[in-house]
């Protein structure tokens, strides 16, 4: 019976896998405790994402407070324009607008990291291809015909397909470096974990007061739980 | 002195209310059979997630807005903006699921030791309707969030009404009080969430108990306490509640929230099963989902219903996987209560039961394939056997004659019978016969490595 059990298991996870049509996705290494890579990631995304894409989930005044940012830095580096500290991290572009010159609204990140994942929105944006038949000039290997541009090209560089036939079937096999951007493969890797590092804490603020709190309340549950169990023997010792 | 006045107090209160009788009814001098095992904490467990889930759902109303426009955004400001929120919504959200895994096992032990049997027939047809109650307001309370998830599976499963003949357009607009889900839909699930279906909850879980504290509680062994009573007309095997398993239930519940921490803290989306991925996308009326599969603890009845060809026979089928189990305590004709004195017979057909319960579980959280389906239908088919054939091959069942008395409260391990506990006593003789349980000195270094890298776990935030 075990054997069938793990001969049935065994064919439901090949068909799953079969059913997906995409590339796999990379993935990358979270923390958000890492202070300094957080802070990167949030001045990363003010200075290439925040554009388009609001987090209307995130204060500033929260994201300061978290990563003891000072007011200078948040001055200088964050709140561009006429923002306020107790204000969200809201786009200037008008979803009107966004929809008139790119098709769609550009969708708000907060909790991007949480619907897809960080590592499918890290393979995401290392995904994007050089394709002269979109508008864009670009196309993504995770969201075929996506309409949004390649922001990041500038820093990651242009990537052309690695196009392969087989059985009468065009696929983008890899992505091969056409045209190197200001920054190096690596580097860009990094800053885009930094990235991810900021948008994974976006998605769930509170993941900085849980994951330290919960050892605590263990090992208060422990302690009680092994007091309970010596309550429990010594009213029980007398019956047989 | 003190003491006297309390005493005095209590006899005035009990002349008024009988506070005392009450006490000694339900738990003093109620007695319950001393051999409980593992399966009989899930009763009260249930009781105390009842309590967390209205809790922390108190909490949770208070800062949330039944309103399509504000709802999905008002759950963010409950994880962000409240104080505490966050762990008021991962212990009502993690509740959810606690609750199914709690009911499932204390379900499992009624089949395990015929708790279901006469004179306990009430005890199951109240607990049945508890079960559906809960699927209900699970159902209802996962469309609050507003999610893409909560939007469209409430479309679906809604849209299952419409399969009906005649009635059943007008019968799933009349449930959703618009012709797709809407703000109309989300406001009554809310009212149906938070007031009328934990009223109706709570008024059967007294008739539960009401009804359990009647006949007495089965045990592990399947025999009745109450035909051996000594001189003071108090059954031999039985022990009383208090403070018995008031205790033993108390360390049940440490165990239990244990792991409840370990998930509220540390896994709270259970590994996108407690909390789905898609549902943290705000509701798309535009925008179906790829793939629309219900929370966990509805996929095997959702397997049921697609391993159907048609709709309405898939409705039908997935009814009747819930109705037969009502109809349980007369398809069982076996004389014989416990699983331990039934023929292996039924601890064969139950294994595959559970197995097929299991794989319609898996297969529901699944898109549909041509493998898939016939899975499904092979396990449909172990699962309605199971129960259809009952009256079949328990009526035929070969038992093992039934003790008089029961054995000891708590069974010595090198005593206790059974496959699992072989293994058991080989892993902990394989244990103590090894080169580092011998040396104290082994022992000692091994138990610091251990209790050092429990300790690099913990503190890794």
């Amino acid at each position: 019976m075990k054997r069938l059990l793990a001969v049935t298991l065994a064919a439901v996870s090949l068909t799953v896998g079969a059913s997906e049509g995409l590339p796999p996705i990379q993935s990358v290494d979270i923390d958000v405790f890492d202070r300094d890579s957080v802070r990167r990631g949030a001045e990363f995304y003010v200075n290439y994402c925040q554009g388009c894409h609001s987090l209307k989930h995130i204060r500033y005044s929260r994201l300061a407070a978290d990563y003891d940012i000072s007011d200078e830095i948040m001055k200088s580096n964050f709140l561009l324009g006429e923002r306020k500290m107790h204000e969200t991290l809201q786009s200037a572009m008008k979803p009107e607008d966004s929809e008139k010159w790119f098709g769609a609204p550009a969708p708000d990140l907060s909790l991007a990291a949480r619907a897809r994942g960080a590592d499918w929105i890290y393979s995401y944006l290392r995904g994007f291809y050089l394709d002269p038949s979109r508008p864009t000039g670009v196309n993504n290997l995770y969201l075929p015909n996506v309409a949004m541009p390649n922001v990041l090209g500038g820093l990651q560089g242009l990537q052309q397909p690695v196009i392969s036939h087989e059985g009468g079937m065009e696929f983008v096999e890899r992505l091969e470096l056409a045209k190197p951007g200001s920054m190096t493969p690596d580097q860009f890797d990094e800053a885009l974990t930094d990235l991810m590092n900021f948008l994974v804490y976006v998605s769930e603020p509170s993941m900085l007061q849980r994951l330290p709190l919960g050892k605590y309340v263990l090992g208060f549950m422990f302690l009680l739980t092994y007091l309970l169990y010596r309550v429990k023997k010594e009213y029980w010792k007398d019956v047989h | 002195m003190w003491s006297e006045r309390a005493s005095a107090f209590m006899a005035w209160v009990d002349e008024r209310l009988p506070v005392t009788k009450f006490w000694n009814d339900h738990a003093a001098k109620y007695y319950a059979p001393k051999n409980f095992n593992f399966f009989y904490f899930f009763g009260s467990l249930a009781l105390l997630v009842l309590v967390n889930q209205l809790v922390t759902g108190i909490f949770l109303a208070m800062a949330y807005k039944p309103d399509a426009t504000l709802a999905f955004d008002s759950v963010e400001m409950i994880m962000r903006d409240i104080s505490w929120g966050w762990l008021l919504r991962y212990m009502h959200s993690t509740g959810a699921s606690a609750f199914f895994i709690v009911i499932y096992l204390h379900m499992f032990r009624a089949l395990l030791y015929g708790s279901y049997k006469k004179p306990r027939e009430l005890i199951w047809l109240f607990g049945m309707v508890i079960f559906v109650l809960l699927m209900a307001e699970a159902f209802m309370g996962y469309l609050l969030p507003w999610g893409q998830m909560s939007y469209w599976g409430a479309q679906v499963i809604i849209s299952l009404f419409g399969a009906i003949p005649v009635i059943g357009e007008d019968l799933a607009l009349w449930i959703r009080g618009d012709y797709v889900v809407a703000d109309a839909t989300l406001n009554r699930f809310f009212a149906l969430h938070v007031v009328a279906i934990p009223i109706m909850l709570l008024a059967l879980v007294v008739f539960h108990l009401a009804a359990l504290h009647t006949t007495g509680s089965n045990n592990p062994d399947g025999v009745e306490i109450k035909k051996l009573k000594g001189m003071d007309d108090i059954p031999l095997d039985g022990i009383p509640f208090h403070p018995y398993y008031t205790v033993k239930d108390l360390f049940g519940a440490g165990v239990f929230i244990i792991l409840f921490v370990l998930v509220v803290f540390y896994l709270p989306e259970g590994g996108g099963f407690f909390l789905e991925g898609p549902n943290f996308e705000p509701a798309d009326p535009l925008k179906t989902p790829e793939h629309i599969a219900p929370v966990w603890y509805f996929t095997p009845f959702y397997s049921i219903l697609r391993a159907v060809p048609s709709k309405f026979g898939g409705v039908v089928a997935m009814g009747a996987s819930i109705v037969v189990l009502f109809l349980l305590p007369w398809l069982d004709r076996c004389r014989v209560k416990s699983i331990r004195y039934r023929s292996p017979v039924y601890g064969i057909l139950l294994g595959l039961f559970v197995l097929a319960f299991f794989g319609l579980g898996v297969l529901g959280t699944k898109p549909v394939s041509p493998l898939n389906t016939i899975l499904a239908r092979i396990f449909a088919v172990i699962y309605f056997g199971f129960f259809l054939l009952m009256p079949w091959y328990s009526a035929k069942e070969k038992t093992f004659p039934e003790p008089m008395r029961l054995g000891e409260a708590v069974v010595p391990l090198a005593k206790r019978r059974g496959r699992h506990w072989d293994l058991i006593r080989q892993g902990l003789a394989a244990i103590q016969n090894s080169a580092i349980f011998q040396s104290m000195i082994l022992r000692v270094v091994v138990g610091f490595i251990v209790f050092f890298v429990l300790l690099d776990f913990l503190f890794y935030f």
